[in-house]
């Protein structure tokens, strides 16, 4: 972080303009906002280096190629995403955002969030009532009635009214004016230090248009202010905490979520050849987690696991397959085709496993809840009945599929015994599942 | 000594590992798995991740924090992609470093959210508008998901541009078996130092002027000790817009050549070549996992059979595929598609059949189905 004030270290600067004339039309409102902009900044004495200019599309898009600072000009209506960007990564940079009426109707998403989430940019929104570079259309700031090369018989939409939709959603400083007001840079200034989101509807003229189509002029456009009765001056101004400042003093979470769960082989498995095992149940029944930790047995039998979830894009409803590969190999093809051994928990698991049932003969096995047993296949079918066991619902999926796992004699009972302490909060409860299991094999 | 673990928590690693300091994202299955992660792990590491208000504002986030010095991230599937595609063309143009991962899922608009596709191989070469070169990496395995990562990341900084991970539901949501190391956690790359302190002198920098034996121009990121400007627009070495024929003629074929004239230090293919194999199947991703295991039964059948996994699908690796198809009388490609980089392959075969090996309906290629293509 470059932390130390600028004003000690620069040497004061006249101006931040560069030595380039601007290129607006004569009578055009951006170049009185460019000044203004200059004086605040000279006002400020920050050092250029620390001030990043940001703007997208339009006549006003050009602004930044007069400044002396650091300068970002991207997309139509996006600045705010790319300022929020620096200033997340750079919270000691001062982020000025430069828009149009234009940009903020294509941005407004992005407008509303970034007041909601108070980061601490300054957005000047050159607000003009029309888009002045593509041909005078018409803008969601152009007021009702307004003629514009879109609205040739009069605008019939009403004009967003950009200070209150911010203002109402968390902005920290809104200022409403004209492009000829005397005190708006050293309003500028006072946002810029503000370290909130700051928000300034300038209105000016666009003589190329706006003026010729609507015969405006200052005094005009100061009528239709008032016309619409929309207020101007510093219409809000409050203290909330700044988004990259209050996120860097967040305290993070404590544990890591990708933090390796090393699984060192205790005991050995018997298995020459891949095995392919499908456990199907309902959503919120808890199959991934009782298939992933027969998956963690077997790594822990010094085998190879692989487990291929599938489920529909609903969360507590609807059906859960986990489809489980144990090999004395690595796994490359995590694809089942033809399970060695299947387990029906639900309906809504066995609705989705026809092909799975049609696809084993007779040296598969199917293991079946009491009323799923009579599932068309050629397989052998075991019913397997966990419910008179007294289990929580989340323990029936792991006592299911250990039965059937101990009936297939797949893993030793160490292992599964050995994952199910992985998870130390669980581990009871695990064991206890591990154990019905055991018994609903031997019963 | 072995892990289970998934291909977004591999790639979570291997962001850490290159130095990833910021995130931006908006929730998408089957990409939300590595939002999740990053938002607990990146500030952590003293770094920054957010939720934005959907893609669009999160890749611009990303490439805002990218011309700051931030070593940035962003994840998404088709329909986050299909919104990201103006931003691909600002990063391409204004040469920021970025790396995005496409998570693919099937099909057009929705599709299937939780149902695996390669359908956006070609929709990652020309996702923006112009036509302009970009860099695609397909891990084909959780720890190349890891390796593949971190390359993305050097890439994305040795070529200022963004670098795309394209990987699939299942390779990022299926829990596999490694070996303990092989899929991180590493060290990250030291950073540079502490900046040297200002002085009055306030210099500016000229963003885009560039060695020409480098071919890329080095980044000085906003709020150093020099000012600095970025744009999208048609620019000369300075950043100001320009239509100055000469200058944007030079420009654009500067966004090109700095890729294709630097293939051989990114191209990348996983080759397996049996003397004597008639046959060569190629295929990326998930797909591959099926292919290693067909090359593996056939050969124990006592069948010759090459394999190439393509690993960089753009810039499509040419050179090594060319000596590859050497003695080879057919290839297969296989992917999850009707066969968008099967016409890749075609360019490159020199009138050998190529035959198509394709599936579109959310399911797997089976190891079966690559060996019926050798009767």
């Amino acid at each position: 972080m470059n932390g130390a004030p600028a004003s000690t270290l620069i040497t004061p600067l006249a101006t931040y303009r560069n030595e380039t004339p601007y290129p607006f039309c004569p009578g055009c409102g951006h170049s009185l906002i460019l000044d203004h902009l200059n004086r605040a900044l000279t006002r400020l004495q920050l050092d250029p280096r620390g001030v990043v200019l940001v703007s997208d599309i339009g006549c006003s898009g050009l602004s930044d190629q007069y400044f002396s600072t650091s300068a970002f000009h991207g997309l139509h209506g996006r600045s705010l995403t790319y300022a929020t960007g620096i200033k997340l990564a750079r919270p000691d940079l001062k982020v000025v955002v430069i828009m149009g009426d234009g940009g903020t109707g294509i941005g407004g998403a992005h407008l509303l969030n970034a007041a909601r989430r108070n980061i601490g940019l300054t957005v000047l929104v050159f607000n003009n009532l029309n888009f002045g570079m593509t041909g005078g259309q018409h803008s969601t700031t152009t007021p009702a009635g307004a003629h514009t090369s879109t609205t040739r018989a009069g605008n019939l939409e009403r004009p967003l009214d950009v200070c209150a939709t911010v203002a109402v959603n968390g902005a920290g400083y809104v200022y409403r004016g004209t492009s000829w007001d005397k005190d708006l840079a050293e309003r500028i200034a006072e946002a810029i230090e503000s370290e909130t989101f700051a928000l300034f509807d300038i209105w000016e003229l666009c003589t190329a248009y706006y003026v010729p189509f609507n015969d405006s002029s200052r005094k005009e456009l100061l009528e239709t202010m008032s016309h619409l009765e929309l207020p101007t001056g510093l219409l809000a101004r409050r203290q909330a905490p700044e988004l990259a400042a209050a996120y860097r003093a967040q305290t993070p979470e404590g544990r890591s979520t990708v933090e390796p769960q090393i699984l060192e082989p205790r005991c050995a498995a018997g298995l020459d050849r891949p095995f392919r095992f499908v456990v199907a149940g309902s959503a919120g029944g808890k199959v991934r987690t009782a298939v992933r930790l027969i998956a963690q047995a077997g790594v822990l039998s010094g085998l190879w696991a692989a487990q291929r979830d599938d489920y529909p894009i609903t969360v507590k409803t609807g059906h859960s397959l986990s489809e489980l590969i144990l090999a004395p190999e690595e796994i490359g093809d995590t694809g089942i085709t033809r399970p060695d051994a299947l387990l029906l928990l639900t309906a809504d698991g066995a609705k989705k496993c026809g092909r799975h049932l049609a696809a084993m003969d007779e040296t598969d096995r199917v293991f079946a809840v009491p009323e799923l047993a009579d599932a068309k296949t050629r397989a052998r079918v075991t019913v397997v009945d966990p419910a008179g066991a007294k289990l929580g619902k989340t323990q029936t999926a792991l006592a299911a599929t250990t039965a059937a796992v101990a009936r297939l004699g797949l893993l030793p009972r160490e292992a599964l015994e050995e994952a199910a302490r992985l998870d130390g909060r669980r581990a009871e409860e695990n064991l206890a599942a591990i154990a019905a299991g055991y018994r609903l094999a031997a019963g | 000594m072995r892990e289970l673990i998934d291909g977004s928590t591999a790639i979570v690693r291997g962001a850490l590992a290159a130095g990833c300091d910021f995130f931006a994202g908006y929730p998408i299955t089957p990409a939300s798995t590595i939002l999740m992660s990053l938002m607990v792990e990146l500030p952590r590491v003293g770094g920054v991740a957010v939720q934005g208000e959907d893609e669009i504002a999160s890749i611009g986030m990303c490439i805002g924090a990218a011309m700051s010095g931030s070593r940035a991230l962003t994840a998404t599937s088709g329909p986050g992609l299909s919104l990201y595609s103006e931003s691909i063309g600002l990063a391409v143009m204004g040469e920021v470093p970025l790396v995005i991962v496409d998570v693919q899922r099937l099909g057009p608009a929705t599709g299937g959210a939780t149902t695996i596709g390669q359908g956006d191989v070609q929709f990652v070469r020309w996702g923006t508008s112009g036509g302009f070169p970009i860099i695609a990496l397909a891990p084909s395995s959780v720890a190349e998901c890891y390796e593949l990562t971190i390359e993305a990341f050097r890439l994305a900084e040795r070529f200022r541009c963004p670098v795309f991970l394209l990987t699939d539901k299942e390779l990022n949501l299926t829990l596999n078996t490694v070996e303990a190391g092989k899929a991180g956690p590493g060290t990250p790359p030291p950073r540079p130092g502490p900046e040297a302190p200002r002085g009055p002198e306030i210099r500016s920098v000229v963003p885009y002027r560039y060695e020409p034996a480098d071919g890329v121009p080095p980044l000085v990121p906003y709020g150093g000790d020099a000012t600095v400007r970025f744009t999208g627009s048609s620019h000369d070495e300075r950043a100001f817009i320009t239509k100055d024929p000469a200058t944007v003629g030079a420009l654009n074929r500067h966004l090109v050549a700095k890729i294709e004239e630097h293939r051989n230090e990114i191209e990348r293919v996983a080759l397996d070549l049996q003397p004597g194999a008639r046959t060569l199947f190629v295929s990326y991703g998930t797909t591959a996992g099926a292919q290693r295991e067909a090359v593996r039964r056939a050969r124990e059948a006592g069948r010759a059979v090459s394999s190439a996994v393509v690993q960089s699908l753009w810039p499509v690796p040419a050179t090594a595929l060319g000596k590859a198809f050497e003695g080879i009388e057919r290839i297969v490609v296989a992917e999850l598609n009707l066969g968008q980089y099967r016409r890749e392959i075609e360019l490159l075969a020199q009138g050998r059949p190529v035959i198509g090996l394709h599936r579109m309906d959310g399911e797997l290629l089976t190891p079966d189905q690559f060996l019926e293509t050798l009767s």
